[in-house]
């Protein structure tokens, strides 16, 4: 093996990838046109009906779940890495439980089609219905810029005949084809197909990369570490200050349980019980997920070898490319990198939809037009915004080109945790909460989570370059997430509802029975 | 279908109350497990390195077994919860909503 320089067809236009992703949008289309002819209502646009079942709303999730970031990023981080990649990944992961456990089957059971009907139920909807648009919006904002500018950046590579600008344009274009026609039900079957792909081409990456080392990952992690020491094998600098280690932990574990996109999934499905199957099915997904990024990172890093996958990227987001075509050839490389660009379509899709529900059905239904509005103009409305949100996303692809904005998901999973993630679960459990101390909660997590960041390491050293940061840690949630809390508890006790805590007795036949659920 | 004021007073029940209290009790120990478990594992990356460094193959070590470990108990303790759900808690359910 070539330790120095390697043959590769990445940076050339690959047939097969093109035809590959021609075929994916033609397939993802032709569905969209089945799907609209089912989109008429705001059930059905926003909740494709209720008419997923727990296993796809499953797969479902774990397609809205797995982005290119960690397909591409947590490989690439493994690989450049060895195991901080693995403790990255688990961060990812370990949320999903919480949702299970917490937040499914009450938010399945109160509400309808977003998370602040849950907050709204028995609190006064005005000012719930407005904090929790800011939350949502800016949850979705921070991780669109992310991913718009990932998918720029990624399909110049992949595709090199295509411009930063059309790639974002074409996401933009084709994943407001989705949402605007085919709704929820169209963005659902687009994850689906998505998920399969992208497991599907993941498992044969990993037993191609497995085939060279007699099917032993045993075998793979002794070879890592005899090229590259036993560094490789054990923590290296991700934990070096522990409180950020476990900051940006919370972050991932509490954020995920307060990802719009992801919540307004349970709505799909017909009752309470098939959301909670359909947490199981991602959950296992997602965890097998991020054991096949495990050694396709440690495979590209023995296999193709950290130094060349440096040359390209020096985080490593093409390792899980160059392996490709290193155990595969040129047309398996253009298989995943089709499968790739897929992956982004379809997070946009979800993101701009549950962006577009909080305008439509939080704002403009319930805040403008005070819950007085019709089914007609209620779904008119959501398509305009879905189409706003959709030009939006793609004047943000290109106003962040070329900035650092690896930050941003980080963020996003910051404010969905410190903003969505306490008012919700108060909501669900204490009686005390009031009106004022949700709408306090939320406002306070979102901007103490925007400042720290601004006033953190992350943005203060190695954005703007400055020698030192005013706060110390790299992810705020250490400090917004209980400030959140706090804020919620304190603004409540001081300004009591008779009438929440009343209804908060009637909400038990319908949080736990079912009974009145839509 | 009965009344408000009589499903009001099913809820006030203590076989209804049995079931909340025991949701709570399950849901908020899994979670607290799930806790302990995870934040357990970012402080013995940081802490007991030396532990996690010990090799139990050629190179292999604790630390690495520790890590896909924890990925396959997430998985099984969201199965742990939805067996319980699905066999005990939705069963319990149903006895109330009969009433109502």
């Amino acid at each position: 093996m070539n330790l120095l320089q390697i043959q590769t067809t990445l940076g050339q236009t690959e047939p097969v990838s093109v035809i590959m992703f021609f075929l994916f949008v033609a397939i993802t289309l032709y569905i969209t046109y089945w799907a609209a002819k089912k989109t008429r209502t705001t059930s059905e646009f926003y909740a494709a009906g209720r008419s997923i079942t727990g296993f796809q709303n499953g797969l479902a999730l774990a397609g809205d779940y797995m982005s290119a970031a960690s397909f591409l990023g947590i490989a690439g981080m493994v690989a450049m890495k060895g195991y901080d990649g693995l403790i990255y990944s688990i961060g990812f992961l370990v949320g999903w439980p919480i949702i299970t456990f917490l937040i499914a089957e009450p938010l399945r059971n109160l509400g309808k089609y977003t998370f602040a009907d849950v907050l709204a139920y028995r609190l006064n909807q005005k000012p719930i219905r407005i904090a929790a648009s800011i939350g949502t919006l800016l949850t979705i904002t921070f991780y669109l810029i992310a991913q718009m500018v990932g998918a720029g950046s990624l399909i110049k590579t992949l595709f090199p005949f295509l411009s930063y600008e059309i790639a974002v344009i074409i996401v933009g274009c084709v994943m407001i084809a989705y949402v605007l026609f085919g709704g929820m039900l169209a963005t659902t079957w687009v994850q689906i197909i998505k998920a399969v792909l992208l497991l599907g081409g993941a498992t044969i990456l990993v037993i191609m990369t497995l085939l060279e080392f007699g099917f032993s990952p045993v075998e793979l992690f002794n070879q890592a570490a005899e090229k590259y020491t036993d560094t490789v094998l054990s923590a290296g600098s991700y934990v070096s200050n522990p409180f950020d280690a476990v900051s940006l932990g919370l972050a991932l574990m509490l954020g995920t349980a307060g990802l719009p996109h992801i919540l307004m999934r349970f709505y799909t499905v017909p009752d309470a019980k098939a959301a909670r199957t359909s947490v199981f099915i991602a959950t296992g997904f997602i965890g097998y997920f991020y054991i096949l990024t495990f050694i396709i990172g440690f495979g590209a890093m023995v296999l193709v070898g950290q130094e060349n996958i440096g040359t390209f990227d020096k985080g490593g987001n093409m390792a899980a490319l160059l392996l490709s075509e290193n155990v595969g050839g040129s047309i398996f490389l253009g298989f995943i990198a089709a499968v790739a660009f897929a992956t982004i379509l379809a997070v946009v899709a979800g993101l701009t939809l549950s962006g577009a529900t909080a305008i439509s059905h939080d704002l403009y239904v319930n805040v403008f037009k005070k819950g007085k509005s019709d089914e007609a103009g209620e779904v008119k409305v959501a398509k305009r915004a879905t189409l706003a949100l959709g030009i939006f996303a793609i004047l943000l692809g290109l106003i962040f080109k070329g900035q650092n904005v690896a930050f941003m998901v980080g963020l996003a999973f910051a404010i969905a945790a410190s903003a969505n993630f306490p008012s919700l679960l108060l909501s669900i459990l204490w009686k005390g909460l009031t009106t004022k101390g949700t709408t306090a909660s939320i406002v306070v997590g979102a901007f103490s989570a925007i400042l720290l960041i601004i006033l953190s390491p992350t943005i203060m050293v190695d954005i703007l370059k400055y020698e030192t940061a005013i706060f110390p840690l790299k992810n705020p949630a250490m400090i917004s997430i209980p400030a959140s809390f706090l804020t919620a508890w304190i603004v409540s006790l001081g300004s009591r509802e008779s009438e929440a805590e009343a209804k908060f007795e009637r909400e038990k036949l319908r949080s736990y029975l079912g009974v009145g659920a839509e | 279908m009965k009344s408000t004021e009589e499903i009001h007073q099913i809820l006030e029940t203590s076989a209804f109350k049995k079931i909340v209290s025991l949701r709570w009790l399950v849901c908020l120990s899994l979670t607290a497990l799930m806790l302990v478990v995870y934040l357990g594992f970012i402080f013995a990356v940081a802490f007991a390195k030396d532990f996690l460094a010990i090799k139990i193959g050629l190179h292999v070590n604790i630390g690495l077994v520790l890590g896909v470990g924890i990925i396959v108990f997430t998985w099984l303790l969201t199965g742990i919860y939805v067996y319980w759900a699905n066999n005990h808690y939705d069963k319990m359910i149903r006895e109330i909503k009969k009433q109502c």
